[in-house]
């Protein structure tokens, strides 16, 4: 069971949750995917959209200055 | 796998987004190779939404020219394209909406001596014709390929489309056969509203989308009919016939026929 990270502090949405499917979609079944993102509008959406598309959200957490970590399970 | 470049992201995005096609589905729809019947009114609309959705291979054939009472419903071409090929007007205008799509012509029209052979490079066959002779065809040769297929059929302010996977319900088990000639008029005899060519060729592509990706529930052993004057819509079930001439246990029909045209059909070519 491998974890794997995605930085997608630099995206605007839609592109923020695209690449967190995207990522999601090539990680193998009961992987780990840490996602890098921003307050707002990425950390509004991304663990929402997540839950509602039937991903297993572990935990949001701060990590530093505007930065939040979403730990999702595949 | 998944191997979508930044710009096919961004172009994708409100696939992707999409609970019911995400990236899986969007690289099934990249995969897809699907043969569009007739590059008019109906074809108009498939042919576009189907390149924007970024189908891999489209193929398309049509062996008409533009004509300037074509443009009415015909929104793929422009009055610029009038007398040139219809399948070169469309592949360009695919094309331009999306470079990533393969298209592939035939300036020709769909014979039972090329069927069989055209239809075989394909996954799914979009019926965008106007005429019963070819619709037949379609169906047999699809049939016989063991090819789904999306049927479509407009005229005046009525629509009518369904799709057919092996197994289910085929355009011969709802209508054994073609009905006379000259008993039931050509769109160029009866006339249509040009939009409603837009509503049903936009329920063929969006079936095709929904075939590749697995999404809902597909026209499958369901006629689906509208009346644009009061925009009722029916969902009519239909089944698979056992005495069915072409998809039945003891078929009669086993090869393709040309059905002689409606003498009106053949002055246009």
């Amino acid at each position: 069971m491998a974890t794997h990270t995605l930085d997608i502090t630099k995206e605007h949405c839609p592109m923020t949750f695209v690449k967190t499917k995207l990522k999601l979609a090539q990680i193998a079944e009961g992987d780990i995917l840490e996602v890098l993102l921003t307050e707002g509008e990425p950390l509004n959406n991304v663990p929402k959209s997540a839950k509602e598309q039937g991903y297993n959200v572990l935990s949001v957490e701060h990590v530093d200055g505007n930065i939040h970590k979403v730990t999702i399970k595949k | 796998m998944f191997d979508f470049t930044e710009e096919e992201l961004n172009r994708y995005s409100r696939h992707i987004l999409l609970k019911d096609v995400g990236v899986e589905g969007q690289e099934k729809i990249k995969n897809a190779k699907v043969l569009v019947v007739g590059a008019g009114g109906l074809g108009s609309p498939v042919i576009l939404y189907l390149a924007a959705a970024g189908i891999g291979t489209i193929g398309i054939i049509d062996g008409d020219v533009v004509d300037i009472s074509n443009l009415q419903r015909q929104v793929i071409h422009t009055t610029a394209d009038i007398n040139r090929y219809k399948a070169e007007s469309a592949k360009e205008k695919a094309e331009k909406i999306n470079p990533h799509v393969k298209v592939v012509i035939y300036k020709d029209f769909l014979r039972a001596e090329n069927a069989l052979d055209i239809i075989k490079d394909y996954d799914f066959v979009v019926d965008g014709t106007d005429n019963f002779p070819v619709k037949f065809l379609i169906n047999d040769a699809c049939v016989m390929a063991g090819k789904p297929f999306s049927h479509g059929g407009i005229l005046r302010f009525d629509g009518q489309t369904f799709t057919h996977k092996p197994g289910c319900a085929c355009y011969r088990c709802i209508f054994n056969a073609p009905p006379p000639k000259d008993l039931v008029p050509t769109c160029s005899q009866a006339g249509v509203l040009g939009a409603i060519a837009g509503m049903l060729g936009t329920i063929q592509a969006a079936e095709v989308l929904k075939y590749f990706t697995g999404a809902g529930e597909l026209l499958t052993d369901k006629l689906l009919t509208f009346n644009a004057k009061t925009m009722d819509f029916r969902k009519i079930n239909v089944h698979r016939r056992d005495t069915c001439p072409i998809c039945g246990s003891n078929p009669t029909i086993t090869e393709l026929i040309d059905y002689e045209q409606a003498a009106c059909d053949l002055t246009n070519r």
